[in-house]
């Protein structure tokens, strides 16, 4: 069988409303009656609220009410919790403060709310919040990772700041095989802190039912039923079946939208309390202060190789922001999204590392597109470059010497991951080959003539998702398995409704699933309507993220179809005097093995929904099924990114004049989809690289609180991507899929830093890798050797 | 934003007459300052009189050696006007060069200059090529104009009406971009005419100035050489997240030499 649409560049199903304005965002929509709020939010770091008086604020016009962390606290709302538990080596339970929807008593990061108004129109509530008399004892604030051990203890529960100190791999090993060594490569690293800046600002409506005592939350959420989850039965809300949540288009999540934050939980909460349509849109400043922040990361790292260059041993040592409060998924970014990755696409028999997450009065730091596996990569392949130059060797042949081969799948690393299958010297070839490697010295050449300098670099990155097997995410301190669920539910004229427990906020879900059903069932995409975001219309799902919508739920809903397909065949067999087992099903037809005898997929669901020629006795009415699936593995997508840059050495302009990506992503539906993916994945990696940094003062304040301080990569910023493929289908998934939506961001960063360094001769740089940035590590390399230029 | 009375007068003495009768007014031209302040309620005026109907303020004419711009007059039309594309050519690109092109269709020449940004475009052109600010209430040389960060001669009311710059010489105007705000960090205006080299920088300092040292260096060697070795006086220049004081005093030489470049 011939599976139709797969592999074909359908255009977007889902873009006719985007492109045309006439999306439906959480702001978009209107209840009759709604009231506006307006978060009253601190203007210090960290500060004991020592007086607070709302009483000129609800007396303001418009005012309904003004609710604190007082009235949070009496309504018995809980804590907003990380659901992701992490052992420190003594085996003792990660650290976790208390972090109350509104702050009650105390103030922890600049911005974060204590007070909410909920007004007639918005701009009362505004007017009013400026009449809420607070005061506050401003404390000493801890802002810098590296220093927040040695900080003031901001929790009472987090002695030290330092929530776990976690360790993954084999110490002993992996201490002798560095100290044994023919040679060591010492790197230290920082990974900035990057701010998400989606392009759709969190929003939020409660609706409150008195009548049935239910609450409906309209959110920018990434997984709706997980927020359904966590605000029930841990935030204690509601009771679960008193809770919808419904997640409409969303502008972009990138992972800000996973995590439960105080925002939605305060609105769904006050519209009950108030029985008061309630209605919340973030402004760009608040996103650029609450929204979590992604990466902050401060590392050493150790590669031991012998005189050939194999890789004998990796040590890593990680220091990982936390911010404010633990957010939704925080701990497990830089442990079990992180640490894991560090055998990368080689065979390093030992590698051990050791985390420890602190805490700081900045906004609370989660999964941003990679979490983690961003981290992993750059410090692997910085650290692997660096060592190429130290051992005077190309840096694409010292990684191929080191790479897991074809023959070695599957291949468990020394990091608790075990790869299904990958082939790294293909992608790592046809890299090569697109980016013209062997051509790069007569480039260089005349880009040094011409006064510039010019530079490549390497990244073969490797990374887990397809989140996540459910028994070794619980074994690891996951709070929830990470299984997915699909529906696939035929009408009678035989369209088909799709219902998917993963969400759509950007990634193309209704037409990436709609080719995947339509091309198992053999009818047409346009006949197959995907819908998601609802917990009041389909089963639990965990939502997405963790690139793993089509290799979890497209896998549910492929199962799903089976079904569909066994059934048809029961029902086929009835109609057409046939045993089911004789029943072939192909390109939308039901036919009888050697005959002529044929039933189209229409007819069959028309006789489950009007079953008069029908085998009641044995089969119920209706052709509808679900499944719900649970991965037997991560996926493994993995790459090289090949990236040349030409430098201006008098300004430090950093020009990326080409950048080439070969992915090797399983079975692609839409290569179409997938090449944007990448393509939004490189930009925002070589804008973590080059363009953006989230930066704090000393006393805890925002410096870059605006996109005139935050430097978003725009389009003349970036060259166009040269972007191919390689495949080895995923072994454990009925897609072959492995994920597509991260890879651009985990692999190109490094890729990037080492193409400057390279250019610049230099054995290090910070990111971003800014103009002032490269001018001075070009000034600081020259004063250094003595030479000027 | 705070609420506000909002007046379209279609005079200057309507202006001026709505100005005297408000509490606290500011007027309105392009906003792209005044509206993003508003809106994060840095600014509160009581009342916002919108210049845009105000017919004595366009208009871009040649007279002579004078070209004249009215200061209502956006930045996308100073770019497009085949008058000032003759005249001054320096001029049209360096407005071509402001912002974006939505910023373009509605920031004005007026606008920019009264609001005195250190790191704005149009001071630089303006004391770059020995402009006069017709105003109101009178006339000012460009030298005297400008003050300091944010701060210009006008009074209280007073409206600049039209800009005039003497047509002579040569000119050129390099500017290198803030990478996130796309302000110039450091941007270099060069007249050359036959009384001299007047050379006008913004960005660096907190705000526009005349580079005394370039200027002399030039004066008597019109070349990227001659500014070699000059170490600028920098007591006075900005350092921000994205520039330090000597990667500016860097800049300024780099950029002045690409403008020199493209004159020569």
């Amino acid at each position: 069988m011939v599976a139709k649409n797969i592999g074909e560049p359908v255009l977007r199903k889902e873009d006719a409303r985007f492109i045309t304005g006439k999306g439906n965002y959480t702001d978009d929509i209107n209840l009759r009656g709604q009231a506006h709020a307006f978060f009253v939010r601190a203007p210090v770091a960290r500060a004991m609220i020592t007086h607070l008086d709302c009483t000129a604020a609800e007396a303001a016009d418009g005012v309904i009410a003004v609710l604190t962390g007082a009235q949070v606290a009496e309504d018995g709302l809980g804590s907003l919790p990380c659901g992701w538990m992490v052992l420190s080596k003594d085996g003792s339970e990660m650290k976790q403060p208390p972090h109350p929807p509104l702050a009650a008593d105390r103030i922890n990061y600049s911005g974060e709310p204590f007070a909410v108004v909920v007004a007639d129109t918005l701009q009362q509530a505004r007017d009013a919040a400026e009449l809420v008399d607070v005061e506050f004892d401003e404390l000493e604030a801890v802002v810098n990772v590296a220093d927040a051990q040695s900080g003031p203890q901001i929790h009472p529960e987090v002695p030290g700041n330092t929530n776990y100190d976690w360790e993954l791999g084999e110490r002993d090993g992996t201490l002798e095989a560095i100290e044994n060594a023919h040679h060591v490569t010492r790197l230290s690293l920082v990974n900035n802190r990057l701010i998400p800046n989606a392009i759709e600002p969190r929003a939020a409506i409660g609706d409150y039912n008195s009548g049935t005592d239910e609450i409906t939350l309209y959110t920018t959420s990434q997984n709706p039923h997980l927020a359904r989850l966590v605000l029930t039965a841990f935030v204690q809300l509601a009771p679960e079946h008193k809770l919808r949540i419904i997640a409409p288009d969303v502008g972009g999540g990138f992972g800000s939208k996973i995590f439960i934050y105080s925002e939605e939980t305060v609105v769904a909460w006050a519209a009950r309390r108030l029985d008061q349509p309630i209605k919340w849109t973030a402004d760009r400043s608040e996103s650029f202060l609450t929204d979590a922040h992604g990466r902050d990361h401060v590392s050493e790292a150790e590669l031991a190789m012998d005189e050939d260059g194999k890789f004998l041993a990796l040590r890593v040592k990680t220091l990982a922001n936390m911010g404010a409060y633990l957010s939704t998924f925080s701990s497990a970014v830089p442990t079990y999204l992180y640490g894991t990755l560090l055998a990368g696409q080689y065979k390093t028999p030992n590698v051990y590392v050791e985390v420890q997450a602190v805490m700081t009065n900045t906004a609370p730091v989660d999964a941003y597109r990679g979490a983690g596996r961003p981290e992993a990569t750059y410090l692997l392949e910085r650290i692997v470059e660096v060592a190429a130059q130290e051992m005077n060797m190309d840096p694409a042949e010292l990684r191929r010497k080191n790479f897991i081969q074809p023959e070695d799948f599957p291949y468990q690393t020394p990091v608790a991951l075990e790869y299904d299958i990958g082939d790294y010297e293909a992608s790592l070839d046809k890299a090569l080959e697109m980016a013209d490697y062997d051509g790069f010295p007569a480039r260089r050449d005349a880009s040094v003539a011409a006064g510039k300098l010019r530079g490549i670099g390497f990244s073969c990155y490797i990374e887990a998702c397809g989140l996540a097997p459910s028994q070794v995410a619980g074994s690891l301190g996951a709070g929830v398995g990470l299984w997915e669920s699909g529906e696939v539910r035929v009408n009678p004229t035989g369209s088909v409704t799709v219902m998917t427990g993963t969400h759509s906020h950007g990634q193309g879900h209704e037409t990436t699933f709609a080719q995947l059903v339509a091309s198992q069932l053999g009818i047409s995409i346009d006949d197959v309507e995907v819908i998601h975001g609802d917990t009041g219309k389909m089963d639990f799902g965990m939502g997405t993220y963790g690139s793993r919508s089509l290799s979890v739920g497209g896998s549910a809903l492929m199962k799903a179809a089976d079904k569909i397909v066994a059934k048809g065949k029961k029902i086929a067999g009835h109609m057409m005097d046939a045993q089911a087992d004789n029943i072939d099903f192909d390109d939308g037809e039901f036919k009888v093995r050697d005959s002529n005898l044929s039933k189209t997929f229409q007819e069959i669901a028309f006789a489950a929904y009007v079953p008069h020629d029908y085998p009641l006795e044995e089969l119920e009415p209706g052709l509808t099924e679900k499944a719900f699936y649970d991965p037997g593995n991560f996926t493994y997508p993995a790459g090289t990114h090949i990236c040349e840059v030409e430098i201006d050495p008098d300004t430090g302009v950093t020009s990326v004049v080409k950048f080439t990506a070969v992915d090797d992503f399983g079975t692609i539906i839409n290569p179409m989809i997938v090449e944007g993916q990448v393509h939004g994945g490189i930009a925002q990696g070589i804008g973590q690289a080059m363009l953006e940094h989230g930066i704090y003062d000393a006393e805890g304040q925002l410096q870059t609180g605006s996109f005139m301080d935050y430097c978003m990569p725009r389009a003349d910023d970036l060259p166009n991507f040269d972007v191919g493929m390689t495949t080895t289908v995923c072994t454990h998934n009925p897609v072959g899929a492995k994920g597509c939506g991260e890879a651009g961001a985990i692999g190109s960063p490094p890729a990037v830093i080492n193409a400057i360094t390279h250019a610049l001769g230099v054995r290090e740089i910070t990111m971003p890798a800014t103009p002032l940035n490269v001018w001075q590590t070009l000034q600081n390399a020259t004063s250094a050797d003595g030479r000027g230029e | 934003m705070y609420n506000f009375n909002y007046h379209c007068p279609t005079s200057l003495q309507e202006a001026e007459s709505l100005y005297a009768q408000s509490e606290d007014p500011m007027f309105l031209a392009g906003g792209h300052t005044l509206l993003p302040t508003m809106k994060q309620r840095l600014n509160a005026p009581t009342d916002l009189i919108d210049l845009a109907g105000v017919s004595e303020l366009t208009g871009i004419s040649k007279d002579g050696d004078v070209l004249t711009i009215g200061a209502y007059t956006r930045h996308a039309d100073v770019a497009a006007s085949e008058i000032v594309q003759a005249a001054i050519p320096a001029l049209a690109k360096l407005a071509r060069g402001i912002g974006d092109a939505q910023v373009r269709n509605r920031g004005t020449l007026g606008g920019s200059v009264a609001n005195n940004d250190p790191a704005a475009d149009y001071p630089a052109a303006l004391l770059g090529l020995g402009a006069t600010v017709v105003t109101t209430k009178r006339t000012v040389s460009a030298d005297e104009f400008f003050v300091d960060m944010f701060e210009t001669v006008l009074a209280e009311g007073e409206i600049i009406t039209a800009v005039t710059f003497p047509v002579a010489g040569d000119a050129a105007y390099v500017k290198f971009a803030n990478p996130a705000s796309r302000y110039a960090t450091v941007g270099v205006f060069i007249n050359r005419h036959d009384a001299g080299v007047r050379v006008a920088i913004t960005g660096a300092a907190s705000s526009v100035f005349r580079c005394d040292e370039y200027e002399t260096a030039l004066s008597s060697n019109f070349s990227e050489g001659a500014l070699d070795g000059i170490k600028l006086a920098t007591d006075n220049f900005n350092e921000d997240l994205h520039a330090t004081v000597d990667y500016r005093a860097n800049l300024c030489s780099v950029i002045a030499k690409r403008a020199i470049a493209s004159m020569v």
